[in-house]
């Protein structure tokens, strides 16, 4: 199907569509990458009165990393953020989920910072963002705020991006210490949203001893889940741990939901097998990192195209 | 009768450049890029399946880089080079290896789905010029056909791969012979 009628902003700056978002207020719908919101027009799920197109806002185009974490720019393609070296070393867990989202091909169109401001539980960077702990940025005429993770998910597809407000970037903090991470997901078919997935963190000391181990859960709730699932692995090791118990204690705290793709219980099964195979990886990482590893120093900007 | 007021919808001049040619047309903003490349400027290659991102067949390289023309505005696509299947042949009829591929491995049966495995396969094996089985099934992993299975389409990939090297072979001869 076709997309309904619109009117079509293409402001070149930032000024410019903060301006037009001001002016056209909740009639109106950011255009980023358009890989969710234009499936929704095609199939008329939403007809909104005007489209302000930030496609031209090349100074949005960046992936900017220090040592403490990684801003990306509303404009900043997920392939972008995914192929960037200096992003990986200092948050592995980015490409760990963007390589999960969709298909290469969306992912040359599709943006990182779209994706968090469409908010859907399924969608992979949701997870990521939750599980660091990181937050937005929200830009609007006049004013800018910057809202922490917590506060961001509202529900199933809906952020707390207000009237006339452009979510402008998206900070994905470093893990401290000896930190692993992972991202593990099952879909019915490769690129499609999962049935369920887990990204863990899991901090380890100068043993190698487990300190803490937490995991977010993708397509379980209508906002992402962060479990601290400390308690179950706490003491142990790579090689002394009881996986099972991590999963028992998440499964406690889920209340997965059945739907054409997947029964509830099935859910539930993938997410305790999930558990043990993203907390089992994200160890064995963590015990690789160098805690005093200088990572992340360097800055890399990139063009819009 | 009674007069309905219909609200006289935006419209735009714009330019595109399809396979190095400049084109104007003008489209309402929410024209798709790919029904503007079929409808408006007649460049009927790419195909439209889905239409909402899923099947892969409207595939076309933008700045080099295979996206959805399906989940594109043509306005959006103003500045950019824009290569469809159409464009992937030499100027003089040779066909893309990838092209070539397809053809001697069977890759294709009804050849819907084909445009998008073209452009889709030349955008990677620029980036990976010897892919393994594995990469190249990752690679299509977004495009869908209906008719091959699958298997055919993989040995297109890589026999692509050794066309791609076989000419630049033979294009290093013909330099050392001269």
């Amino acid at each position: 199907m076709k997309p309904p009628a619109f009117r079509y902003h293409a402001p070149t700056d930032l000024a410019e569509a903060l301006d037009a978002l001001a002016e056209v207020g909740h009639d109106g719908k950011v255009l980023a990458g358009g890989q969710s919101l234009i499936p929704m027009l095609n199939m008329r799920l939403a007809a909104p009165a005007h489209l302000v197109d930030i496609n031209g806002l090349s100074e949005l185009a960046y992936v900017r990393t220090d040592p403490g974490g990684v801003a990306v720019g509303a404009l900043a393609r997920h392939a972008e953020v995914e192929a960037d070296e200096a992003a990986h070393a200092v948050v592995p867990l980015l490409r760990q989920g963007l390589r999960l989202v969709a298909h290469p091909v969306i992912r040359n169109r599709g943006t990182t910072v779209g994706s968090l401001a469409h908010a859907d539980p399924s969608g992979e960077m949701t997870a990521v963002l939750a599980l660091l702990g990181g937050s937005m940025t929200l830009a609007r005429k006049g004013s800018t705020r910057t809202v922490a993770v917590e506060d961001f998910f509202v529900g199933p597809l809906e952020a707390s991006i207000e009237e006339g407000e452009l979510a402008v970037a998206a900070y994905f903090p470093r893990l401290p210490g000896r930190t692993g991470t992972e991202f593990v997901e099952i879909a019915r078919r490769h690129g499609d949203y999962a049935m369920c997935g887990v990204a863990a963190a899991v901090t380890v000391d100068d043993d190698l001893r487990i300190v803490s181990a937490r995991a977010a859960y993708l397509s379980l709730s209508p906002v992402p889940l962060v479990l601290d699932l400390t308690d179950a692995l706490i003491g142990r090791t790579a090689d002394t741990a009881v996986w099972q118990d991590a999963a028992t204690l998440a499964a406690g705290s889920l209340e997965p939901e059945g739907d054409i793709h997947a029964t509830a219980e099935y859910r539930a099964q993938l997410a305790g097998v999930l558990t043990v195979r993203a907390l089992r990886t994200a160890t064995e990482r963590a015990a690789l990192v160098d805690p005093n590893g200088t990572t992340g120093t360097t800055s890399t900007e990139r063009s819009a195209r | 009768m009674t007069d309905t007021q219909i609200p006289t919808e935006q419209r735009l001049d714009i330019r595109l450049s399809v396979n190095g040619v400049p084109h104007t047309t003008t489209v309402t903003p929410r024209r798709l890029l790919s029904d503007c490349l079929r409808h408006d400027l007649g460049l009927t290659g790419t195909h439209v399946g889905c239409e909402h991102g899923v099947c892969g067949a409207c595939t076309v390289r933008i700045d080099g880089k295979p996206m959805r023309a399906c989940l594109m505005f043509a306005v959006s696509a103003q500045g950019h080079e824009i290569t469809t299947v159409e464009g992937l042949a030499e100027p003089d009829g040779t066909m893309h290896p990838v092209q070539q591929a397809f053809r001697e491995c069977h890759g294709l049966q009804c050849g819907f789905c084909t445009p998008g495995f073209l452009t889709v396969v030349s955008a990677f094996l620029e980036e990976n010029p010897t892919p393994t089985e594995e990469e190249a099934r990752e690679a299509v992993s977004g495009n869908l056909c209906r008719c091959t299975g699958y298997q055919n389409i993989v040995k297109s990939v890589l026999r692509a791969a050794e066309i791609t090297e076989e000419r630049k072979g033979c294009a290093h001869a013909e330099g050392d012979a001269r």
